[in-house]
């Protein structure tokens, strides 16, 4: 049994009628990196402050690092780094200012040592050669990086991530996947929140869909997306693959067939033995988005008509 | 907390343009007077104005009593106003308190860094009066300022009341602030926070003038402002210096309970 680092036990919070986040269970254990998918709307953001102890609970039980939250929040904090809804600083200071006003603003760390762990982080993100051009003067993704430099100022045990890599460009982006999975394989639990599938799906180890304020799905990623016991043939004549295979095929279209079977050599075998063209075989797995787009309804922010 | 609060104050550039412009007045007034030596009668216009062409040492007192009615107020109110709704509106707060910074621990390193602005502010007021005053106007023992008693106080006693009465200007602002600082914790608007207490203001100077209001008078944040001329009168009149701290205590203590019981209990969700 592994070390259980975030738990919510019917977590609910109302606002007026509104249920915006309406009995969640969440259960994120040491090392993971924990994918919190969800559409816009759907409770995300509330939860994650609820989490920090930003937002109070209307009912329910928080516990991060195994403390109790908002009360345990001087404790468990320091031990959390944490971006929410985009990065905020000071504009008219340097980055390395705001830095430094941000570590002293809260318990733990030494003054001595603060110079030193602020060029680290700015290093680790980096922004080590930014000077001290003021914030204003950042772009949106220096501040993206200022953001993630702040979360990891206190080398946290719980990085809790809101959209973190919103305003980077695709090497940027890579640069902090490289930078989180770094930081995840020597310890660090990673709680993603995104509405980027494809981001989810390259990090997660597991994943949670928030859908309306309800969790409808919180599963390892490869449980998720586990073969679903067909292989995929790619053939330039899947009719003659109908033809030899019978009823173990469950569809075609142009250039592919699925036949069921979990053993694509075999399919492979009695396909080319019949003189069958097979120009490749894979064996057939949900995507994450076929998956999350089955247990969740549609968008929050889509406002209908009631039929 | 409270050494980063200051900091962040007193490095803000906003901070000390605020302070330059609150200056900028009293200085523009005592150049007109030297230039036409029209001073205005005793008894008439912003109190010790009428005396300070005979004597400069008395222009910080002349500095306090020309911005205290408007534009010191509104720079505590803008300073008051913008400490948490300000970083709520800039989107600090939620990191503030994610470090986490504690909310009282927050709020109470916010009201030390506006009482300091406050001191700050009035001191370089009174500083920068003394300066001009000095050199602009002759110097000499004076006559009191009020034409009440009719004594000669040595400079040491000027500057011993100037001190006692930049104290009380101070306390009459504590309570602007209080009532800046508590809107601030109900709004993620820094503007909405400042006008909202200078709207108190604005309301008690109105009802202060008004004869039918005179039942509310003694309560009003505004009534014992200018009280601070009677640190000049011989003997000192204590009684309404006295009453002014007390109701401004008043307005703190009441002002400050309700933003820290508003502000631990409310969700940020700026």
């Amino acid at each position: 049994m592994t070390e259980t680092v975030i738990a919510t036990r019917g977590l609910r919070k109302r606002y007026g009628a509104l249920r915006a986040v309406d009995g969640i269970d969440l259960d994120v254990r040491a090392g993971d990196v924990y994918g919190f998918l969800g559409a816009n709307g759907s409770g995300k953001t509330t939860t994650v402050r609820m989490l920090l102890g930003l937002v109070l609970p209307t009912e329910g039980e928080v516990e991060v690092l195994g403390r109790p939250m908002p009360k345990a929040a001087r404790e468990v904090l320091p031990r959390v780094g944490a971006l929410i809804e985009g990065p905020a600083a000071y504009g008219h200071l340097s980055g390395r200012a705001n830095l430094a006003l941000l570590d002293a603003a809260g318990p733990g760390g030494s003054r001595r040592s603060r110079r030193q762990r602020v060029g680290d982080v700015l290093d680790q993100v980096g922004l080590g050669g930014v000077g001290k051009r003021p914030v204003k003067a950042y772009s949106l993704g220096m501040r993206q990086r200022l953001g993630l430099a702040g979360a990891l100022l206190r080398r946290p045990d719980l990085l809790v991530l809101d959209e973190p890599t919103n305003g980077l460009d695709p090497q940027g982006i890579h640069e902090i996947r490289t930078l989180l999975l770094d930081l995840n394989s020597t310890g660090t639990t990673v709680f993603l929140s995104s509405h980027l599938l494809a981001e989810i799906e390259q990090l997660a180890t597991r994943v949670g869909v928030l859908d309306r304020g309800r969790v409808v799905l919180q599963d390892d990623l490869t449980t998720l997306t586990a073969p679903t016991g067909a292989t995929v043939v790619q053939t330039p004549d899947p009719a003659r693959v109908r033809a030899v295979l019978g009823d173990r095929v469950l569809s075609t279209d142009a250039d592919s067939a699925v036949v069921r079977g979990t053993d694509p050599a075999e399919v492979n075998a009695a396909l080319v033995s019949a003189g069958v063209p097979v120009h490749g075989l894979r064996l057939q797995r949900p995507s994450l988005e076929e998956v999350v787009l089955a247990a969740a309804s549609t968008s929050a922010d889509r406002v209908g008509v009631p039929a | 907390m409270i050494g980063v609060e200051l900091r962040k104050l007193f490095r803000r550039p906003r901070t000390w343009v605020t302070i330059a412009l609150l200056n900028a007045l009293p200085v523009l007034v005592a150049v007109l007077l030297v230039l036409t030596d029209l001073a205005p009668r005793p008894g008439e216009g912003p109190a010790f104005l009428s005396a300070v062409l005979t004597n400069g040492t008395l222009f910080p007192l002349a500095a306090l009593a020309i911005v205290l009615p408007l534009f010191l107020p509104i720079a505590v109110a803008v300073v008051a106003g913008d400490s948490i709704a300000g970083e709520a509106q800039g989107g600090t707060l939620r990191y503030l308190l994610a470090r986490p910074a504690g909310r009282t621990r927050l709020l109470v390193a916010k009201l030390v860094a506006v009482i300091a602005f406050v001191l700050v502010t009035v001191v370089i007021v009174a500083a920068v009066g003394y300066v001009v005053g000095t050199t602009l106007f002759d110097v000499q023992p004076l006559a009191t300022s009020t034409g009440l008693s009719g004594t000669v106080l040595t400079p040491e006693q000027v500057a011993g009341r100037t001190l006692l009465a930049i104290g009380y200007v101070t306390i009459s602002m504590l309570g602007v602030a209080a009532f800046a600082l508590f809107f601030s914790t109900l709004t993620d608007s820094p503007q909405l926070a400042t006008l909202g207490a200078l709207a108190v203001l604005i309301g008690s100077s109105l009802l202060f003038t008004l004869d039918a209001a005179s039942a509310i008078a003694p309560y009003l944040p505004t009534r014992y402002w200018l009280s601070f001329v009677d640190f000049f009168r011989d003997p000192v009149l204590w009684r309404d210096v006295t009453r002014g701290i007390g109701l401004q205590a008043v307005y703190v203590v009441v002002l400050l309970g309700a933003a820290w019981a508003n502000f631990t209990t409310k969700d940020v969700t700026s």
